[in-house]
């Protein structure tokens, strides 16, 4: 399950839409070992693609390196998919690298209807989670 | 001499768990052999028939070595080589 505070969730959703028809990609950092996702990092996708995304190295760089200096890890790794559902295609899996991570898929396919859903995906096997609001 | 080289979560079963690893050598393709020789399979996920792997990001300090030489960059003493797996994917 994913335990998300609605800010959060709204802010990858607004971060979708802005960056459509491309995909949108970033992270959301929480504190080593909590599961809780806090801090929100929009990435750039340097693909610019509406097919692809991929961190810009040299951000992912120094965006880890923010990270460990602040003992956090990602809790969140997020993307969107415009024209296809919010769910791992082949390649989201092949490429999943953090397998602490909740991969959040964003689909902007429909204008008026976002799909927000999360997902682990660990050894190539996926498992979609719940996706919980922290707000009380 | 020791070049520290940090390993992704990822990649930590050839370490036996460990964060980073100690190598030498005078390239980054060296450094790499040098480490695989006590960490078995490491360098086959950096390094394929073309050179490093398209989706592993290898920095040497600061820089992404792609555009300082790739596996032919030198290294030396108290550099730090840092690996982290490109973060992609897509619509299928």
């Amino acid at each position: 399950m994913l335990t998300l505070p609605g800010a959060l969730r709204a802010a990858v959703i607004a971060h979708a839409r802005a960056d459509d028809p491309d995909e949108a990609c970033g992270v959301i950092a929480g504190p080593a070992g909590s599961d809780r996702p806090e801090r929100f990092i929009p990435m750039t996708n340097a693909e610019r693609s509406p097919t692809f995304y991929r961190f810009d190295s040299m951000e992912q760089f120094k965006v880890w390196q923010e990270m460990d200096d602040r003992d956090e890890e990602p809790v969140v790794i997020y993307h969107s998919h415009t024209a296809t559902e919010a769910y791992p295609s082949r390649t989201d899996i092949s490429y999943a690298s953090e397998p602490g991570a909740h991969y959040v898929l964003v689909s902007t396919r429909d204008p008026d209807e976002v799909e927000f859903r999360s997902f682990r995906i660990i050894d190539g096997v996926v498992t979609e989670e719940e996706v919980e609001s922290a707000d009380p | 001499m020791a070049i520290e080289v940090r390993i992704p979560t990822i990649l930590r079963n050839y370490t036996g768990g460990a964060k980073s690893v100690e190598g030498s050598g005078d390239t980054l393709a060296d450094l790499i052999a040098d480490v695989d020789s006590r960490h078995s399979g490491l360098q086959e996920r950096l390094v394929d028939a073309a050179g490093l792997r398209r989706f592993v990001n290898v920095y040497l300090n600061d820089e992404d070595v792609r555009f300082i030489g790739g596996l032919g960059a030198p290294v030396k003493d108290g550099d730090t080589v840092t690996v982290l797996p490109a973060v992609a994917g897509g619509a299928r």
